[in-house]
C-alpha cells in the first residue's frame, strides 16, 4: 500500500472500502463505517492518528470493510479537506462523471 | 464464432458455483481479505478506489450479437448503465457490488462467457487481429489458432501459478493491429515458400515499468508443433523465470538478463525433449471442429463498387468523411469493414452506455452476420458490411453517437481509466483525452495532421500503452499532485518502437499546450505525405525537445 500520508502530516482520517459494495466509506466518532467524507474523524497530530487507526482494526472489522490507511486531510478554515488528489476523488466520484459516486448523491440531497 | 462444448460449459458453471461460495464465506466472515484476494481476482474482480470492477474476457475480441447485448443487460442490473473497453479488447465493468457478482457471472455463462484469467499469473485472454476473416492478405484467420491457444492455456496445471502473468497475442496479417511485439509471445501466422501455413514467435515483449520489443525467436514453426513449441516456452519460463522479484518476472525481463542467442538455444533445447509423438499435436478432428466454427461467412457475390454508397457520399458529406476515415477495405468485394469510433469529442475513450450496445448488437445482427469486435485501441468493428448498407448503419450508429470520424486521428486516443477509476493510478488520463480530442475537435484540422497515435497511462504500468504512442504520456505523481510526462516514437505496429521521454513532466494546466506544441513542431517540418512517426523518425527528438522546454 502505497503511503497516503506525507512525513509532516497534522491532520488525519481513515478511510475504507466497504466489503459488500466497494462503497468508500471513513470511521467516524462513533467508530462506525460514514459514507461521507464530512462524517470522518479527524485526528491531530501523529499520535492521535495512530490511535484512529487502532480503532479501525476492531478484530472483526473486515467483516465490514477491506484495506483501511490513514490519509493526510488538510484544515481548510473551519473545515477539512483531503490533502491528494487521489483522496478528493475518492471522497467524490469520477471528475469526468459528476452523475456518478458520492457527488451525485449529493446533488440529489440537497 | 466458437461456441462451448459441454466441458466448457461444465467448467465455466463449476467456477461460478465455486465463486458464489468463496464470496458467501468471505461476507460471514469465514475468509480474510487476504485469503480472498487471490480468489476473486483469479474472478477478474479488482478494488477500485470507488468500488468494486469486473473485468470480463473477450477472446480475441469477437462478440456476437447475443453476447453485446448481454454486458448490456449487465451494465444496466449490475452496474450504472455502461462499460469501459479496454485494450486487451476486454469489458470492464466499475460498480458492481461483490455480492451480486455471483449472479452476474451466472448470467454471463448463458451466453458463454466468463471473467477467468483476466487477471493473475497464468496466460490472460488471448487477443488478435479486429479485422480477422474480414482483410485481404491474411493467410489464416488468427481467432483458430487463438482459440486452440485458450483451450490449451486454460486451466493448464503447470500454468496457474506462472512466475507473473502471461499474455499472448496472434496475428495472421502482416500488418500488425495486434500489437504483437509488446506481448510475451506474439505470433504471426505466415506462409513458406512451399506454401505451408506455420507461425513466426516473438518472445520477451511487454509494456509495465520495463518497456521491451519482442524478439523474434523463431521463423517457421510448422503447424502441428506450435503448441509444443509455446509449451516449450512456458516451461523455459516456468523454471528459470524470477519469482523473487515480481517486478523482474515477466518473461521480457528474462529474455533480456538472458540475452536472445541463449534464450534461443534454451526454448530449442526445450522443444527437442519434447517427445515428437507426444507432440501435443492437435487432432486433426479438433483443428477442423475449431475452424468450423469460424467458416466464412455466406457472402453475396457483389460487384466492387456500390452505386448507393457513391450517391450517398455525393449527398452527405459527413457520411463521405466517415467512410473514408473509418471504413477499410474488406477481401469481399461489395462489402467494407466498419470501426466504430469511442471517442466521440470530449467523451470518454472505450465507454459505452447500455443503449449504444445494444445498438451496436441490432446492428451486427441485421448486417453483420452477427459479429462484433474489439480492437485493442479501445473501439469496435462491424467486420462484414455491405457497401450498400454502409448508410444505413451510419444513420443508426449516428443516431447513438457512435460515428465520429476520427480513426487513427489525434482524438482516437487511448486513455486507461487512470486516477478516476483506479487504484494504482499516480494522475488522471482521461480529462487529458477529453481535453485534446476538444483542443483538436475540427476533423478538418486532424485530417490534416494525419495518422497519430496518443496513447495515454496514468501510471508507470501503462495499460494505455503510452510507451508505444506516437506522442505517450504518463502520469506520475509529485506530493499528492498529477504531472504528465511525454515521450515521443512509440509504436505498436510491424515497425514497433518504445517512446522516448522528452524530460521535465508538464503540469495538468500546461500538458494539453506541451501536446499542441509536439503537434506543430511537426507540421512545421514535415515533408509531404510524412506522417507524425515518419517525421520524427527522421528528425528525432531535439527539435521537439526544443520548443518544449523553450524558456
Ligand atoms: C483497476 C484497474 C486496473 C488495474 C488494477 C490494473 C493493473 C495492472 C498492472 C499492475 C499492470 C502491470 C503489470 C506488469 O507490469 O507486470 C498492468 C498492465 C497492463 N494493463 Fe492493467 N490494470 C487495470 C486496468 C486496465 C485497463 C482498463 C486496461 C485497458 C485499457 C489494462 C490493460 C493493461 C495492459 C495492456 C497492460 C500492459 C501489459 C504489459 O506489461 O505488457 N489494464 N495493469
Ligand atoms: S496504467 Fe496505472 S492508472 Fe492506468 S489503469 Fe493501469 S494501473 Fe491503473
Amino acid at each position: 500500500m502505497a503511503q497516503h500520508s506525507s512525513k509532516g502530516a497534522r491532520f488525519q482520517a481513515v478511510t475504507a472500502n466497504r466489503l459488500s459494495d466497494g462503497e468508500v466509506v471513513y470511521l467516524s466518532p462513533d467508530n462506525q463505517w460514514a459514507e461521507t467524507f464530512a462524517a470522518a474523524d479527524i485526528a491531530d497530530g501523529p499520535e492521535a492518528g495512530d490511535a484512529l487507526m487502532a480503532r479501525a482494526l476492531p478484530a472483526d472489522f473486515e467483516l465490514h470493510v477491506l484495506e483501511p490507511y490513514l490519509f493526510e486531510v488538510l484544515q481548510d478554515g473551519t473545515q477539512y479537506k483531503p490533502a491528494s488528489v487521489r483522496e478528493i476523488i475518492r471522497a467524490a466520484g469520477p471528475t469526468v462523471r459528476l452523475d456518478l459516486g458520492k457527488q451525485a448523491d449529493a446533488k440529489r440531497e440537497s | 464464432m466458437y461456441r462451448y462444448d459441454e466441458f466448457d460449459h461444465q467448467l465455466v458453471g463449476e467456477r461460478v458455483k465455486q465463486f458464489r461460495g468463496q464470496v458467501e464465506r468471505r461476507v460471514s466472515g469465514e475468509l480474510t481479505e487476504d485469503a480472498f484476494k487471490p480468489l476473486r481476482l483469479m474472478n477478474g474482480v479488482y478494488l477500485q478506489l470507488h468500488a468494486y470492477m469486473l473485468r470480463v474476457a473477450i477472446p480475441y475480441g469477437t462478440l456476437s450479437s447475443k453476447q453485446m447485448r448481454m454486458q448490456a443487460h449487465i451494465a444496466r442490473k449490475y452496474d450504472r448503465g455502461y462499460g469501459h473497453f479496454t485494450t486487451r479488447q476486454n469489458i470492464q465493468f466499475n460498480w458492481p457490488a461483490l455480492d451480486k457478482i455471483p449472479d452476474l457471472l451466472e448470467e454471463l455463462a448463458t451466453v458463454e462467457m466468463h471473467a477467468i484469467q483476466t487477471s493473475g499469473n497464468c496466460i490472460r485472454n488471448v487477443t488478435s487481429d479486429q479485422y480477422a476473416a474480414a482483410i485481404d492478405g491474411e493467410i489464416e484467420d488468427p481467432r483458430i489458432i487463438s482459440e486452440i491457444i485458450r483451450q490449451w492455456s486454460t486451466f493448464h496445471p503447470e500454468f496457474t501459478y506462472l512466475p507473473r502473468k502471461f499474455k499472448i497475442a496472434v496475428t495472421g496479417h502482416d500488418n500488425d493491429r495486434a500489437a504483437i511485439k509488446l506481448h510475451d509471445i506474439g505470433i504471426v501466422i505466415k506462409q513458406n515458400e512451399l506454401g505451408d501455413v506455420g507461425y513466426e514467435i516473438h518472445v520477451g515483449g511487454g509494456q509495465g515499468r520495463t518497456p521491451f520489443i519482442a524478439k523474434k525467436m523463431a521463423d517457421f514453426v510448422p503447424k502441428a508443433q506450435l503448441l509444443a513449441y509455446l509449451e516449450a516456452v512456458m516451461r523455459v519460463y516456468n523454471m528459470l523465470g524470477r519469482r523473487d522479484n515480481s517486478y523482474k518476472a515477466r518473461i521480457k525481463i528474462m529474455v533480456h538478463e538472458t540475452g536472445e542467442v541463449e534464450m534461443r538455444r534454451l526454448i530449442e533445447a526445450e522443444f527437442a525433449k519434447i517427445d515428437a509423438s507426444q507432440m501435443l499435436a492437435v487432432p486433426q478432428a479438433e483443428i477442423d471442429r475449431i475452424s468450423a466454427y469460424f467458416a466464412s461467412p455466406e457472402f453475396e457475390n457483389l460487384p466492387a463498387t456500390s452505386a448507393t454508397l457513391d450517391a450517398a457520399q455525393a449527398q452527405d458529406a459527413d457520411f463521405a468523411r466517415w467512410v473514408r476515415a473509418n471504413v477499410v477495405a474488406h477481401k469481399q468485394h461489395g462489402y467494407g469493414i466498419v470501426n466504430i469510433s469511442l471517442k466521440p469529442i470530449g467523451g470518454v475513450p472505450g465507454d459505452a452506455t447500455d443503449v449504444q450496445m445494444e445498438a451496436v448488437a441490432d446492428l451486427a445482427e441485421r448486417y453483420s452476420f452477427d459479429e462484433i469486435r474489439v480492437t485493442h485501441e479501445q473501439n469496435l468493428v462491424l467486420p462484414h458490411i455491405r457497401l450498400d448498407d454502409l448508410k444505413t448503419v451510419y444513420d443508426a450508429l449516428n443516431a447513438h453517437e457512435l460515428a465520429t470520424a476520427n480513426l487513427g486521428l489525434i482524438s482516437d486516443t487511448i486513455a486507461c481509466p487512470g486516477l478516476d477509476y483506479c487504484n494504482l493510478a499516480n494522475a488522471r488520463s482521461i480529462p487529458l483525452a477529453q481535453e485534446i480530442s476538444e483542443r483538436f475537435a475540427d476533423l478538418d484540422q486532424q485530417y490534416d495532421i494525419g495518422e497519430l497515435k496518443i496513447k495515454i497511462s496514468g501510471c508507470i504500468n501503462a495499460c494505455g500503452h503510452h510507451h508505444v504512442g506516437h506522442i505517450g504520456i504518463l502520469g506520475v505523481d509529485k506530493k499528492g499532485t498529477e504531472f504528465y510526462q511525454i515521450s515521443l516514437g512509440g509504436s505498436a505496429d510491424e515497425n514497433a518502437s518504445i517512446g522516448t521521454i522528452t524530460g521535465r513532466a508538464f503540469t495538468e494546466e500546461t500538458i494539453v499546450d506541451a501536446i499542441e506544441t509536439v503537434v506543430t513542431t511537426y507540421t512545421d517540418m514535415r515533408q509531404t505525405d510524412e506522417r507524425f512517426i515518419d517525421t520524427y523518425r527522421r528528425v528525432g527528438l531535439d527539435p521537439f525537445k526544443e520548443r518544449l522546454y523553450a524558456e
